[in-house]
């Protein structure tokens, strides 16, 4: 019943595509909520609308009870709003322990500190590594990033919103481009995560989303055609006619 | 390999320490002038690295701040000799405007330049600082297209005597360690992650919940200020004081004695300085040299086609040389395309 996140009415338009039409949705404080949808749904631009990169053309977006719909991306983050990239979006020449300790830094107030070292400073290193070890990456804290493999970025990619002590984490497919053995360790990396943290969760694993899922909203065209629970969403005709594979609709 | 590096840098700053008695033992006065240029441009190229290297801000208008910085001592002079008013040659006031005045406008231009980005931002840059250089030929009081010639220099006092050639070196020597030391300390603070950061990834720092487009200003205004410290020492070596040293070819020259030197660490300007430095002075010998050498006829003017040479050795160390001469210490060799 309280909400963290709360969309209403929420259009974009490129040219004459209708990237999202008419959206409402609601994200519940501690649930996990997946967006689902073929590709070309709008699922990232609607992410772009709630990190604030992408300005909605209408409609508001409502979090921790106030609208942010105009809000700047590095306001949202203070706000304990938190992303995950899609495509990896680290800093590839810091290491891992530096990128996580930027993100630390971000919610330790102003940075106009000109002359403490920030590589040696327990505030940030501290805080840094337990996000880490969080993620699964402590032994790989000295390497440099564009040294990780693909599925260590992603979980470094986590580490950081994780380290900007979010309300809520809006994940941009985490789980993108990873082998089924690094999917599933993400998968059991979120599952610890979930309850402490409300989560909207855009991914194409189907399996992820139904192992996590506490709700599910089917984008199509940038409309939800369907919001319930996994197995709500697992039987409704309409999504299986849109997603889940057209000749079911038949039955 | 970072023995070597270490040891090349000790060494070229100790030689540095040590330039003007040297050039005094052997009675070459000349060599304590154009080093004490080295430093000062070592100072700019310094300042220009924390934009450049550090913040991946390629301003191509630094000229402008060490205008400005020289600006300050000639029309102090200039009131000086011409209405009487001696406090106007005060040097640490010239010092201390020569920081504030560059600053400033380095906060101004960079608020409007730094809302663009790319060739945007470099355009920007050097439009503003082309505006000035024009302003200040347009300002005939100060000299206009002619400069202003300095008779009486930055005045310490009994502190020092900046006419003794020696004691002006040691204060750019003293000023380029300092800044050093401040630059060290800056890019490795908080605020420094920031600036660096958001060189990396600029989207991911607003999205981490940083306003990075105030950390790249503030780093700006400072790199402005301390180029016009290197402004106020040019006036002051040069006797000088004119609108050339504004032109933007002044810009593309400290951005080739970062790139020479190594962007993104602390010592790469200073030996790109040496090294551009060294090479305008000592090519054109070399050339006529080499002319001789292989027996070419009107070997005199071959020294005069030094740029020819220097052009395509820049080329190559841009090519080849990751990270420029101090990443060549650190054996960086290695193909940057």
């Amino acid at each position: 019943m309280s909400e963290a996140l709360t969309i209403e009415g929420l259009v974009k338009q490129f040219g004459g595509l209708t990237a999202t039409d008419h959206l409402s949705l609601s994200v519940t404080k501690g649930e996990v909520h997946a967006v689902i949808g073929p590709n070309g749904a709008g699922k990232t631009t609607l992410i772009g609308q709630l990190t604030g990169e992408i300005t909605p053309d209408a409609g508001t977006v409502r979090f921790a009870g106030r609208d942010v719909t105009g809000l700047a991306v590095h306001r949202r983050s203070m706000l304990g709003l938190a992303r995950s990239f899609q495509i990896t979006n680290v800093l590839a020449d810091f290491t891992a322990r530096a990128n996580v300790a930027l993100a630390v830094q971000a919610h330790q107030g102003h940075s106009f500190r000109f002359w403490r070292k920030a590589a040696t400073d327990q505030r940030l290193i501290g805080p840094a590594e337990e996000h880490l070890a969080t993620v699964g990456l402590a032994d790989r804290a000295g390497v440099t990033a564009s040294s990780l493999s693909h599925g260590e970025q992603r979980q470094l990619e986590l580490a950081m919103a994780l380290a900007t002590r979010p309300a809520m984490l809006l994940l941009d497919e985490p789980m993108a481009g990873m082998g089924p053995e690094d999917s599933a360790r993400m998968v059991e990396i979120l599952k610890r995560l979930k309850g402490d943290l409300t989560i909207l969760l855009v991914e194409h694993d189907m399996d992820a989303v139904f192992a996590l899922a506490d709700r599910i909203t089917v984008l199509v065209y940038g409309r939800a055609i369907a919001t319930g629970s996994p197995e709500q969403i697992r039987n409704d005709p309409d999504v299986r006619a849109a997603y889940l594979g057209e000749e079911s609709a038949d039955a | 390999m970072q023995m070597i590096r270490v040891g090349f840098i000790a060494l070229v700053m100790l030689a540095l320490a040590v330039v003007p008695v040297v050039a005094n033992a052997i009675d070459e006065p000349f060599y304590v002038s154009l080093f004490t240029r080295m430093l000062v441009l070592a100072i700019a190229a310094s300042s220009l690295n924390l934009v450049l290297g550090y913040g991946g801000m390629v301003s191509f208008g630094h000229a402008a701040y060490l205008g400005l910085g020289s600006y300050v001592v000639g029309i102090g002079f200039y009131h000086a000799a011409n209405d009487g008013m001696d406090w106007a040659l005060n040097g640490w006031m010239h010092l201390a405007l020569a920081i504030i005045i560059p600053g400033l406008a380095a906060l101004l231009i960079g608020a409007i330049s730094l809302r663009t980005r790319g060739v945007y931002f470099i355009m920007i840059t050097l439009a503003f600082s082309q505006m000035l250089y024009y302003f200040f030929i347009g300002l005939e009081r100060y000299g206009g297209d002619d400069g202003l010639s300095l008779w009486y220099l930055s005045d310490f006092g009994s502190v020092m005597d900046l006419n003794d050639d020696s004691q002006l070196y040691y204060l750019a020597y003293g000023l380029l360690l300092l800044v050093l030391f401040i630059l060290y300390r800056l890019v490795n603070s908080r605020f420094g992650m920031v600036v660096r950061g958001a060189k990396s990834n600029e989207r991911r720092l607003m999205a981490v919940g940083f306003p990075t487009y105030r950390y790249r200003l503030v780093a700006f205004g400072i790199s402005g200020a301390i180029c016009g410290v290197a402004g106020f020492l040019m006036a002051n070596q040069s006797e000088f004081v004119s609108t050339s040293e504004m032109h933007w070819v002044h810009s593309g020259d400290l951005i080739v004695m970062v790139v020479l030197g190594g962007m993104g660490t602390l010592f790469g300007p200073v030996l790109g300085a040496v090294g551009f430095l060294m090479l305008e002075q000592y090519l054109p010998e070399l050339m006529e040299g080499v002319c001789h050498i292989i027996g070419g006829s009107s070997c005199g003017i071959a020294g005069e086609y030094w740029k020819m040479v220097f052009g395509p050795l820049l080329i190559l160390i841009v090519l080849f040389a990751r990270g420029g001469i101090d990443g060549l210490l650190q054996g960086k060799v290695g193909r940057n395309v």
